[in-house]
């Protein structure tokens, strides 16, 4: 490219120039309206929030890459991070701009053909930030024409998502890095408040959800994850270890626009592995817990784990899905736990529907009528091997459902176990708050590229599941354990990676293999779909990098 | 009324340079060899004319972390702890004589702020319509940079410069690109990067746009800005005026 004049170099310039005055230019320039992000799904070539849409299915409608021609599919680019911390965010991307995060906290806007940098905005964290497992975060939000997120260090950020320019920054109450508040989670919009809240179960935080103004970053409403004194389940926690009790935030939520109700997955009670100083169901604990986003106040709750021992966060994005449930369509939340047992939940109530195990479980024999763990082994002070591991049998990793299929995407940690043991934990402020950390597992929870291990003491799966049956309808196996999320497509494919090294597309419908690619690292991400100038991109970030790919041109 | 701006103040910048040193103490001889141990190693990071590290603008005639020579040599000598100024093996003579250049610079840099800063907002937010593209304060927008320091990162030379003449000098993250598409789409906005097969801008109607090489028909980073020149806006004294309130804006 060269530096000399072109001929219209004044009409150009009258061009800037009236942009900058104001002078009202044709309107390509739409900005991110709540109306948008409601329907999503009318606009596929976009993805504008963290699970694609407010309904959290991670299920994209685009239809370019089939299973006949996904073999065919190329990287395009690869976005690397300056950063050597997981990369867990998911991107978003507003007509032709793609947006995710760097870690620790670094917004990057990227051109999502050529995988180039618009603009980082670059934030520095405190350094008294006490992330229990790494200086993660998971993505941004967006409202009209500007970004949202969380810090590692307990604040809310507002950028300009044109410019990269800081809006607003402010610390959100309470939420001390010092103490152990972190921000990992993607925002969710909701109409005109921005909801969040922070992580910090492992050291003894009080967990909330509130909602802040996306002018100012004012807090507008706050729900108290763990009731105060006078709240209602402020009886199922004895003593004050309720001041401590965890129950924190870090996986963004969902909407039901009909209802009216945002739906939360809460984190475990501290401290994680005993509850001899916390008697009682610990609420709201390990629960999904309804709120009507415009004030806060709780609908209905469902706790999955009452008095976990085992550190079950309930923090997976809450799927909800319109079914056909025993003879009538029902509003649901599909929900696979980190507690070895999947859900369904009838979603404008809370009412229970069914619920069984995916994999190996014995903490609990079974579930009563009301979904209530039974027959519940407690860990013992000398320590008892118990499945599921403590890292859970699936996590934060994010599921998908498919209208199309009607079934329900979970990955998985099949049959893992750890050797859990009951002891006591002394609360220092800003040190983990866990009790005794359980043994007994070659299972990490940070990603090794290293697995000798027999299948029965852990694999990796991506599960097909029917919510109308309860049935696994197909297992698609790896050696390994997987933090990676899954994607579905309107053309029945599914995407997703894990800790192996690759990525890779199966059949929706069969879990056939159809399709896989290598990439520099674990991945601890979940994959999303985009399109611009009519071309269809799947994106993963893998390893430090962020990957595109896209069917290969002829 | 328009005045020749430069000529003026260099000659009175060498002047008052020259009166300055001696009233520290140095010759002129000293600030120039001040001058020269300033260029071989101080300038690696803060630039041939101290500007490039933010909030350091060393020849600005003012300084955040000391008043006096002797807290300058002390810092030249020990460096800041939690910051990359490291210590430097100089004696404490050297230390003085680059002190001695500074001061000499910076006093130079600080003489054109004959305007009035009151008068220079009302220029600003008024007739200057700076603030249109700088925003309120200068607090900079999407298309044009922040002024909201540039107090400390400009000396009022170059401040005056930017204004009578803003071509001579382009802030490169505020360089304009123009492109013209194979569909015959012609695009202007502000370049935010570019490679051998693809350029990323913001264009007039403030959209984040990343082309294609293969798509456009030309493209040409234009070498002059988008910000008026102060010529038949301004008078010289407006002119002065600015310069003395964008010299107030010291940043946070």
């Amino acid at each position: 490219m060269t530096g000399r004049l072109s001929g219209n170099l004044k009409i150009a310039r009258y061009i800037v120039l009236a942009a900058m005055v104001g002078v009202a230019v044709a309107g390509v320039n739409a900005q991110v309206s709540f109306d948008r992000i409601l329907k999503a799904a009318a606009e596929p070539e976009n993805w504008l929030t963290y699970s694609g849409g407010l309904a959290g299915q991670r299920h994209s409608g685009l239809t370019q890459i089939t299973p006949a021609n996904v073999r065919n599919l190329e990287l395009q680019w690869a976005f690397q991070a300056l950063s050597l911390e997981k990369f867990e965010a998911t991107p978003l991307v507003v007509d032709g701009v793609l947006y995710t995060v760097q870690p620790p906290n670094d917004i990057v806007a990227i051109d999502p053909v050529s995988g180039r940098t618009f603009w980082t905005y670059a934030y520095k964290p405190s350094p008294q930030a006490r992330p229990c497992c790494g200086r993660v975060n998971r993505g941004v939000a967006i409202l009209g024409e500007t970004l949202f997120m969380g810090t590692i260090d307990g604040r809310m950020v507002a950028v300009d998502s044109k410019s990269g320019r800081e809006l607003w920054n402010v610390a959100v109450g309470g939420a001390r890095p010092e103490a152990g508040y972190t921000i990992t989670v993607a925002p969710l919009v909701v109409k005109d408040k921005i909801i969040a809240g922070p992580a910090g179960g492992d050291f003894g935080v009080r967990g909330f959800i509130a909602a802040f103004d996306p002018k100012t970053g004012k807090e507008l409403w706050r729900f108290d994850n763990v009731p105060g004194p006078g709240e209602p389940g402020h009886e199922s926690w004895s003593g004050d270890s309720w001041r401590r009790g965890g129950s924190a935030i870090w996986t963004t939520g969902s909407y039901d626009p009909e209802l009216n109700l945002t739906y939360w997955g809460t984190g475990n009670p501290g401290p994680d592995f005993t509850g001899d100083d916390r008697l009682g169901d610990n609420l709201y604990s390990n629960s999904v817990v309804a709120l009507d986003p415009d004030t806060g106040k709780l609908k209905w709750h469902f706790q999955f784990t009452p008095h976990d021992e085992y550190d079950f966060d309930a923090t997976q994005v809450p799927v909800l899905a319109d079914i056909q449930y025993q003879g009538r369509l029902r509003k649901v939340i599909l929900w696979a736990n980190r507690n070895g047992f999947w859900y369904v939940l009838d979603r404008a109530t809370g009412e229970y529907l069914s619920g069984q195990p995916f994999t190996k479980v014995t903490w609990a024999a079974g579930l009563d009528a009301k979904g209530r763990p039974q027959g519940v082994q407690r860990p013992t002070p000398e320590g008892i091997r118990l499945y599921p591991h403590f890292a859970g049998a699936t996590n934060w990793y994010s599921p998908s459902y498919s209208p199309r299929t009607g079934l329900f995407y979970v990955p998985a940690w099949m049959d893992s176990s750890a050797v859990y043991a009951r002891r006591p934990a002394e609360y220092v402020e800003g040190r983990a708050f866990l009790g005794a950390f359980p043994t007994g597992t070659s299972l990490s929870i940070n990603g090794t590229q290293v697995n000798r291990r027999l299948p029965g003491e852990g694999y990796g799966a991506v599960l097909a599941l029917d919510p109308k049956t309860g049935q696994k309808k197909w297992e698609f196996k790896m050696a390994d354990i997987t933090d990676a999320g899954v994607l579905t497509t309107a053309s029945d494919l599914l995407f997703s990676g894990g800790r192996e090294g690759f990525v890779y597309a199966l059949d929706a419908r069969t879990g056939a293999l159809l399709w896989k690619a290598p990439v520099a690292g674990i991945v601890q991400a979940a994959p999303m779909t985009y399109a611009v100038n009519g071309r269809q991109y799947v994106a993963i970030a893998a390893g430090n990098s962020l990957y595109a790919y896209a069917l290969r041109t002829p | 009324m328009q005045r020749t701006f430069v000529p003026l103040v260099l000659i009175t910048a060498a002047l008052i340079g020259a009166r300055v040193a001696a009233q520290h103490g140095y010759t002129q001889a000293q600030v120039d060899n001040g001058g020269r141990l300033y260029q071989a190693s101080c300038a690696t990071c803060h630039g041939a004319k101290g500007d490039t590290v933010r909030g350091a603008a060393l020849m600005s005639g003012k300084f955040s972390r000391a008043t006096s020579d002797e807290e300058l040599v002390r810092i030249i000598l020990s460096g800041i702890p939690g910051t990359a100024m490291p210590p430097n093996p100089y004696t404490e003579s050297e230390a003085g004589m680059i002190v001695a250049y500074l001061r000499s610079v910076g006093s130079a840099g600080g003489l054109v702020t004959s305007g009035d800063p009151v008068r220079g907002k009302a220029a600003f937010d008024g007739k200057g319509r700076c603030q249109t593209c700088h925003g309120a304060g200068g607090a900079g927008s999407r298309t044009a940079p922040s002024l909201a320091d540039v107090g400390a990162v400009r000396t009022p030379v170059e401040i005056e410069r930017a204004i009578v003449d803003p071509s001579a000098e382009l802030h490169p993250d505020f360089r304009v690109v123009r492109v013209v598409t194979t569909a015959g789409e012609t695009v202007t906005g502000r370049l935010l990067n570019q490679t051998t097969f693809s350029i990323q801008l913001l264009d007039s109607n403030e959209r984040l746009r990343g082309l294609q090489m293969s798509e456009l028909r030309e493209s040409a980073i234009l070498t002059t800005s988008p910000m008026p020149a102060a010529k038949g806006t301004l008078s010289a004294a407006d002119v002065a005026d600015l310069v003395a309130y964008l010299s107030t804006l010291v940043g946070k």
